[in-house]
């Protein structure tokens, strides 16, 4: 086999593609989560969904002791299911704060949706394309977060909140 | 006792193909045009074996004989008989034996069939599928093995993921299957070809009936899947650009590039590297994708379990695969001479392949882009149906125009004058399209594009069917219907997506509501039991308010046992012109339903047009058959 440059290429774009697959299964733990409790959440900037004006960054979250970043959508079912426990948390429990992400969803969808069943949230941020969602390493909803006020991950629920998880949060921020 | 039967026949298995490339290899240096009535001999061992261990796995799941694993983890008593069976390639050990059955049966009916061409080419086919055989036999042996027993014997099994229990889905792995693993005979042909110098017209015919098997089977093993995630999972769609649907296009732009080129490969007798580097691709991506999917480096609704190791030896293979296919590519490659003119029919089948490579990058981009970027720089994205909706969908419109224009002009050089045609053409699509516009409705610059393409496909189409009947020339039809289905499935894909109405709100039991020109009263729930799920149904009785056309739907809640999840089955009424598809959802702790109402245009159209397309590759083989 004669030498060339475009076999020489060839081969070690194929070699590094494979060595880039090899590197992947290592990532196993790709969209885990869980390695998140215990860390800092990244710096953000959000808008809140009726006001163009008002916004909202981790600097805000330092002055509540606990704040439960909840990740929601109108179009979303399970969403409806846990939204409950929310209302339950902001009515009975001061000491947290609610911060609702209002994900890939449509203003008005939104409002409605929680005209309908109540709103819980302290803050409604509006994430339209998700990629806010994204800093906080969510992939899909509903998802909760609960920070204290170093602003470190001390709980995360994936899928709707439960009885077990409601009273765990409880117990946490007591 | 299953796990015995079914370990010892597959160790058989191994050691025939052992055999059959020791008793190949040595038979390649006995001159003469027949191959060993041996190697007949143990091929049809082979075959038999292979076929009986499947049997065997069936058997188990059949009986519920939960002494083995996979039966344990995949099954469950109370299941209908249909999916105990279904089971059997519902995860992922029993479908790598599913894998190695279409292995070892085109391996067998390719040495059976092709007895008119090369003794040495046929013998290195032969070799190089039974190394494959191996390697995905070695797999099944120390990694994924269906037949492990577990002691003691569990009572009950965990029972099949209820949107696994569907009709659709039963039949669709099977078909992609043959679609994808059958990939892997022109894979060895490609090899065997490069190895043994046979090459050209003879090579191309020895391999076509192949590769339009396996087109066939991919195509409709893709619509299958797809016509299942409309109605069952709920969303009203039918393509999410999820990644194992881009998974299982990947060798499906690759094969189709393949089943073009090749015409001119046989016809012509050039292309014959070109021809060789798709056959080899084709079954690269197949084996990527399954890579891709099984080991977990993607995740997607597609979860069989993901298991790193699987995906070292998957990986592993791959990397032989693709080297040394590389190395006996580069070893035998010549420089080749194309003399076809510009107005030619080779120059636009090139096109279409232009296109399809275009596309298999997009596609392969978009679901590689963030698995490097992860590996790189640790950033995650993802990348979904924005980025291929953009890069795929403008590049359609000159794809269709040349896929009318193209089979126009005749091999080498073409003194058709086509021209008027095409713009007497185009002008008729205009008009049509400003039809549309002026009933139903404006859109786009660009949805004006594509269904001006596509009208402009379909009615060439018409015109060519035309010509057909006056001249019955049996090759052409099966191109023409194809052409026609994708001209038909982009346009109706097109208005679907315009005029699709869509409407979410809550209702209880007893309530009306009105949206767009419906009005829907939700009449009753009822509950009924069956034999591994409660079904809680709806009633709903839709009135079109335009006509006073009164139709009730019911769309269900399914809460199935083992293992326990919460399924909902869309209602479906379908009808020539439009489909009204409604789910319900309940809203916990109320005893309001999330509804969703749709009523989606032309939807069994989609699917009408997209079987066409598969049908375009099944008349061909029929006709082939009548040839001989």
């Amino acid at each position: 086999m004669k030498i060339s440059i475009t076999k020489i290429i060839i081969f070690s774009a194929v070699i590094f593609v494979l060595i880039i697959f090899w590197q992947g299964l290592k990532k196993d733990k790709n969209y885990d989560t869980k390695s998140l409790i215990g860390s800092k959440i990244s710096n953000f900037n959000l808008m809140e969904i009726n006001n163009v004006d008002q916004y909202i960054s981790e600097e805000d979250l330092k002055k509540n002791k606990y704040t439960l970043i909840n990740f929601f959508a109108s179009w979303c079912a399970p969403c409806r299911i846990e939204h409950e426990y929310l209302l339950n948390l902001s009515n009975k429990y001061q000491q947290i704060k609610i911060i609702g992400i209002n994900f890939k969803d449509k203003k008005n969808n939104a409002n409605s949706f929680l005209k309908e069943l109540g709103n819980p949230y302290d803050f409604v941020g509006k994430d339209a394309d998700g990629k806010i969602s994204i800093l906080f390493g969510i992939y899909g909803i509903p998802e909760s977060i609960l920070v204290n006020d170093e602003l470190t991950v001390i709980k995360k629920i994936v899928g709707p909140i439960n009885q077990i998880q409601f009273e765990d949060i409880l117990k946490i921020t007591k | 006792m299953l796990s015995n039967i079914g370990i010892s026949l597959v160790v058989l298995v191994l050691i025939l193909s052992f055999l059959i490339i020791y008793t190949a290899s040595i038979d390649l240096k006995i001159s003469g045009q027949n191959i060993k009535g041996k190697i007949y001999k143990l091929s049809l061992y082979q075959i038999t074996f292979t076929i009986l261990s499947f049997f065997t796995l069936i058997i188990g799941f059949i009986n519920s004989d939960f002494s083995l694993i996979n039966v344990y983890e995949n099954s469950h008593t109370t299941k209908p008989l249909f999916y105990k069976i279904a089971g059997t390639w519902g995860n992922h050990e029993g479908s790598l034996l599913l894998w190695v059955n279409i292995l070892v049966i085109f391996s067998y009916l390719f040495l059976v069939f092709n007895y008119t061409h090369d003794k040495k080419f046929r013998l290195y086919t032969l070799i190089f599928q039974n190394i494959l055989i191996l390697g995905f036999l070695i797999f099944l042996l120390i990694n994924s093995n269906p037949f492990n027993s577990i002691y003691p014997i569990p009572v009950e099994g965990l029972g099949l993921n209820p949107i696994l229990q569907d009709p659709a889905l039963a039949i669709h792995p099977p078909l992609l299957y043959v679609g994808f693993v059958g990939c892997s005979i022109y894979f060895s042909a490609a090899m065997a070809s490069l190895l043994s110098g046979y090459d050209g017209k003879l090579f191309a015919r020895s391999i076509k009936t192949w590769v339009k098997i396996s087109w066939c089977f991919q195509t409709l093993g893709i619509i299958v899947g797809s016509i299942w995630a409309y109605y069952e999972l709920g969303w009203g769609g039918f393509w999410f650009w999820d990644p194992v649907e881009n998974a299982s296009l990947l060798p499906w732009f690759a094969i189709t590039a393949l089943m073009h080129s090749l015409l001119v490969l046989e016809k012509r007798n050039t292309l014959y590297f070109w021809v060789i580097i798709l056959c080899l691709s084709t079954f690269i991506l197949s084996v990527t994708g399954t890579f891709l999917v099984r080991s977990g480096i993607l995740n997607s609704v597609h979860t069989f379990a993901s298991d790193p190791s699987r995906g070292i030896y998957i990986l592993f293979f791959l990397s032989i695969m693709i080297l040394s296919s590389l190395t006996i590519f580069f070893l035998k490659y010549k420089k080749e001479n194309y003399n076809f003119t510009l107005k030619s029919r080779e120059t636009f089948i090139l096109v279409n392949n232009w296109f399809m490579v275009f596309f298999l990058v997009t596609v392969l981009i978009g679901m590689l882009y963030p698995i490097f970027l992860d590996v790189l720089t640790n950033v995650k994205i993802s990348v979904g149906p924005p980025f291929f909706n953009i890069v795929i969908i403008p590049l359609v419109v000159p794809f269709m125009v040349l896929m009318a224009i193209g089979p126009k002009f005749g091999w080498v050089k073409s003194k058709d004058k086509i021209f008027y045609k095409v713009l007497f053409l185009i002008l008729g699509a205009i008009v049509i399209n400003l039809f549309i516009i002026y009933f139903f409705g404006t859109y786009s610059l660009l949805s004006n594009l594509i269904f001006i393409a596509a009208i402009f496909l379909i009615l060439h189409s018409f015109l060519d069917i035309k010509k057909f009947i006056k001249n019955k020339r049996n090759t052409e039809l099966a191109r023409i219907i194809s052409h026609l289905g994708f001209g038909l499935l982009v346009f109706f894909i097109g208005i679907n997506h315009q005029f699709s109405l869509e409407e979410d709100f809550n209702l209880k039991v007893g309530e009306t509501k009105k949206t767009y020109n419906y009005k829907i009263n939700f009449n009753n729930i009822k509950i009924k039991e069956n034999k591994n799920y409660k079904a809680v149904i709806g009633n709903f009785k839709l009135t079109n308010l335009n006509n006073n056309l009164v139709q009730y739907l019911n769309p269900e809640i399914r809460i199935y046992s083992n293992p326990e999840t919460l399924t909902y089955e869309a209602a479906i009424k379908t009808k020539i012109t439009s489909d009204l598809y409604l789910t319900m959802s309940n809203v916990s702790r109320s005893d309001y339903y999330n509804i969703k109402f749709q009523n989606k245009p032309f939807m069994v159209w989609i699917w009408i047009s997209a079987l066409m397309i598969a049908l375009g590759g099944f008349i061909q083989l029929s006709f082939k058959k009548n040839e001989n």
